[in-house]
């Protein structure tokens, strides 16, 4: 017999109608599969899944997506930082009065190389701000001059491009704000306009110094006095305020890895640890309303976006609006370096766990989905 | 002058004893150092430049069934490598590994995956290690892999005995038709023979040369086909020409082996084919292989057409020719990893390659009785080797996808 033969039988493997044709090969695999099907019903009841899980007596929780996740977990302490801490970890600098005064808020921030774990025994060479992915989250109130010193300790040029109204000296791109390794340079301008914007690097080329990890958060407050029209509202947003203090806020970036540098994402996650979230669900108080501030800066995907289980919530694009721009949707899509504040709650709902996800399943499924552990409130 | 080599003084004209044994204490020493040192002071390490280390990963084995999916991975990293995460499809999956931990060089893991898997679709699995480093594995049809079951091995024996057994029992039983054969006749039927195999040795060659490269680099598939097919000629030619060279059965023994030694290849490959997912093999189809494999046993009868064999011998031959492809089916359809199906045509190329030079000698021979090479190219035996060529080829298009 030839080899003919062979290549006949290989020119089939990619030739689905010829398997069709039924055949020796596929006696048997039709009570196989049948089975399966049934079980992929019911999500998260996946036969085998059940069988993987019940050895590992896994918490309730993961039961909701079965065996599909990444396995272990990553060395926070190593890392330097814990995604469940980031969540809630404001950067307010420190606050002095100026000669006509106003207030003047200085940040301190440096560039350094650092190598993170991003998944579970997957490690990463990124590139940080203050050694940590994403870099701080940096909250200043409208109005106030801001002063950033920043020093790059790493082995780049890079800079700090904020989103937001400053001169061009202060934009941080070459020529204006990208240091050398080594290098200190002082950005100054003022804290305006309110809402949820981000900084990055803005050293070329760009996608490489975005996607190792040179980005963070950048939230004004507005400041209650100048939005007469909306003074609660204000106050609820402005950081330290008793009104403030009622609502959950949490800080999330939608970021993804390339880990093998051929220009697409192999781990995709908010706030950097893949899956992280749906391991360590985020505990809410269902008495409390939820505010999300949320920023994406996915690399090589042009879009990602945001999808809240069993409910519904108000968005404010940019955040540079007292009122939502869009109202009662489940769902936002951000283009790169688009970002949010989203505001919810689940004053109405039973206790449980909730889900929150991109919803491009390909996201999900490679670490960016997570849980809201949402609890009684506590008296 | 003492240009002829012949006439060099021996090295030392003391027998060697066991003392002169002792002189390999030294090369070792010398070895032994070496290697201490060089762990030690470690003087390479100005080459190490930050750049992480060289992985390469191959999937040996792919085993779908009802827990999901299995697969043997061989490493063959500059280090231990390190599998940190599994994707299927673009999905990352909890995996066991057996045995844990990394892998070193050259050495196989298993990896289980809960994946409920498509019956019929197309699956991708990704292998991501602790340097972020990917590697893909296609799964181009989900097909249960074929277990060892009694309606399995018959239906799969009934395949091999239909495409290996039948057209060689076929192609002997011209055997009758053919005694009568003239001079010319006999001399241009030899040299089909030839052409014939010619044709299995060029295919069975760029086969092996195909699943070598599938296999693991550990194993520098295409020096270790090539390598295993000399051995194999050598060892056969060296094992036919203990009484002169082969004729009549002897000969027609030898085909006989050579044709079912890549049988047994063929149907390995087959085999695997169907393990990753080929099926619905048409009626058409086999009988296509059918009639395309006679020619090879009228290849085998040739050289016994001028003696009395008994019907056993046909028998036995046409076993020995075409036996090989059932048990190479059966072997094949459990996956087995790609260098041993490359092995296994490269043994039978060597055997190919040692039948085809009988074959030829006996052309020779058939001139003025003695090997006259000159004289081989005669019309008839030029004319029979082309036919022979010609008669695979043509065959082969019945079969070409």
């Amino acid at each position: 017999m030839g080899a003919n033969m062979l290549r006949w039988a290989q020119a089939a493997l990619s030739r689905r109608s010829l398997l069709l044709g039924g055949g020796a090969a596929t006696i048997g695999a039709t009570t196989i599969c049948s089975s399966k099907t049934v079980a992929q019903e019911g999500h998260g009841n996946h036969v085998i899944a059940a069988e993987a899980q019940s050895a590992a007596a896994a918490p309730t929780h993961q039961s909701a997506h079965g065996a599909m996740i990444t396995v272990g977990t990553v060395d926070n302490e190593r890392n330097g930082f814990d995604p469940t801490r980031l969540l809630t970890d404001w950067h307010t600098g420190t606050l002095t009065d100026l000669p006509d005064g106003r207030k003047l808020r200085t940040f301190e921030i440096t560039a350094e190389d650092k190598e993170i774990e991003i998944a579970p025994g997957v490690m990463f060479p990124a590139w940080t701000y203050n050694g940590r992915v994403p870099g701080p989250a940096l909250r200043a109130t409208e109005g106030e001059r801001l002063r950033i010193v920043f020093r790059n300790y790493g082995s780049h040029p890079h800079s700090m491009h904020f989103h937001g109204i400053h001169s061009a000296r202060m934009d941080g791109v070459p020529g204006a704000g990208v240091i050398a390794p080594g290098d200190e340079f002082v950005y100054e301008f003022d804290a305006k306009p309110f809402g949820c914007h981000l900084y990055h690097c803005h050293s070329l080329p760009l996608a490489r110094h975005l996607h190792k990890g040179m980005y963070g958060l950048f939230v004004i407050d507005p400041d209650p006095e100048r939005h007469p029209d909306h003074v609660n509202v204000a106050k609820s947003r402005l950081y330290g305020s008793p009104e403030n203090a009622e609502w959950q806020e949490i800080a999330m970036i939608m970021n993804a890895f390339d880990t093998n540098f051929d220009g697409e994402n192999e781990f995709y996650a908010c706030n950097t640890i893949a899956h992280c979230y749906a391991k360590e669900p985020i505990r809410i108080e269902k008495g409390r309303p939820v505010r999300i501030y949320l920023v994406n800066v996915t690399e090589f995907d042009p879009i990602n976006s945001f999808h809240l289980h069993g409910n519904f919530f108000d968005y404010f694009d940019q955040g540079t609006t007292l009122t939502p721009t869009l109202r009662m949707v489940d769902l936002i899509m951000q283009c790169q370096a688009q970002r949010g504040i989203l505001e919810f709650t689940y004053r109405n709902h039973e206790a449980g766990h909730y889900m929150f996800h991109a919803h491009q399943s390909e996201f999900t499924e490679l670490g960016w989905m997570g849980m809201f552990d949402v609890v009684e409130t506590l008296s | 002058m003492n240009e002829n080599p012949r006439s060099f003084a021996p090295v030392s004209t003391a027998a060697p004893g066991p003392r002169h044994l002792l002189w390999l204490v030294l090369p070792m020493i010398v070895l032994i150092a070496a290697v201490l040192w060089l762990l030690q002071v470690d003087p390479l390490r100005g080459f190490s430049n930050g750049a992480p280390p060289v992985e390469n990963l191959a999937v040996e084995r792919t085993v779908l069934d009802e827990g999901g999916l299995r697969l043997q991975l061989r490493a063959g990293g500059s280090e231990p490598m390190t599998i940190a995460q599994v994707q299927v499809d673009a999905a990352y999956w909890q995996f066991r590994q057996e045995p844990s931990g990394p892998i070193s060089r050259g050495e196989t893991a298993w990896m289980a995956i809960p994946f409920p898997w498509v019956l019929g679709e197309a699956h991708k699995v990704t292998f991501v290690t602790n340097t972020g480093a990917t590697f893909d594995h296609e799964i181009p049809v989900a097909v249960p892999t074929p277990k060892v079951s009694g309606s399995g091995l018959v239906s799969q024996a009934i395949l091999g005995a239909f495409v290996g057994i039948l057209p060689v029992a076929i192609g002997l039983l011209c055997y009758p038709a053919l005694r009568g054969a003239g001079r010319n006749t006999m001399a241009f039927l030899l040299a089909m023979t030839v052409g014939l195999l010619a044709f299995l040795l060029v295919d069975t060659i760029i086969e092996a040369l195909d699943f070598a490269s599938q296999s693991a680099a550990v194993f520098q598939g295409s020096v270790m086909v090539v390598l295993i097919a000399a051995v194999s000629f050598l060892a056969l030619v060296a094992i036919g020409r203990r009484r002169g060279s082969p004729t009549g059965l002897a000969l027609a023994t030898y085909i006989a082996i050579g044709i079912g030694l890549h049988n047994f290849g063929e149907g390995l490959a087959i085999g695997a084919a169907f393990a990753a997912g080929a099926a619905g093999l048409g009626t058409f189809l086999v009988l296509g292989f059918t009639l395309h494999n006679i020619t090879e046993g009228i290849g085998i009868a040739v050289p016994i057409l001028n003696i009395r064999p008994k019907v056993v011998h046909f028998l036995g031959l046409a076993l020995l020719a075409g036996g090989p492809a059932v048990f190479g089916i059966w072997l094949g359809s459990l996956a087995v990893a790609p260098h041993w199906t490359a092995i296994a045509l490269a043994i039978g190329a060597g055997a190919i390659a040692q039948v085809i030079v009988e074959v030829t000698a006996l052309v020779a021979r058939g001139h003025e009785g003695r090997g006259d090479y000159t004289q081989i190219l005669n019309p008839a035996a030029y004319g029979g080797i082309v036919a022979g060529l010609a008669l695979m080829y043509a065959t082969a298009m019945l079969v070409k996808i």
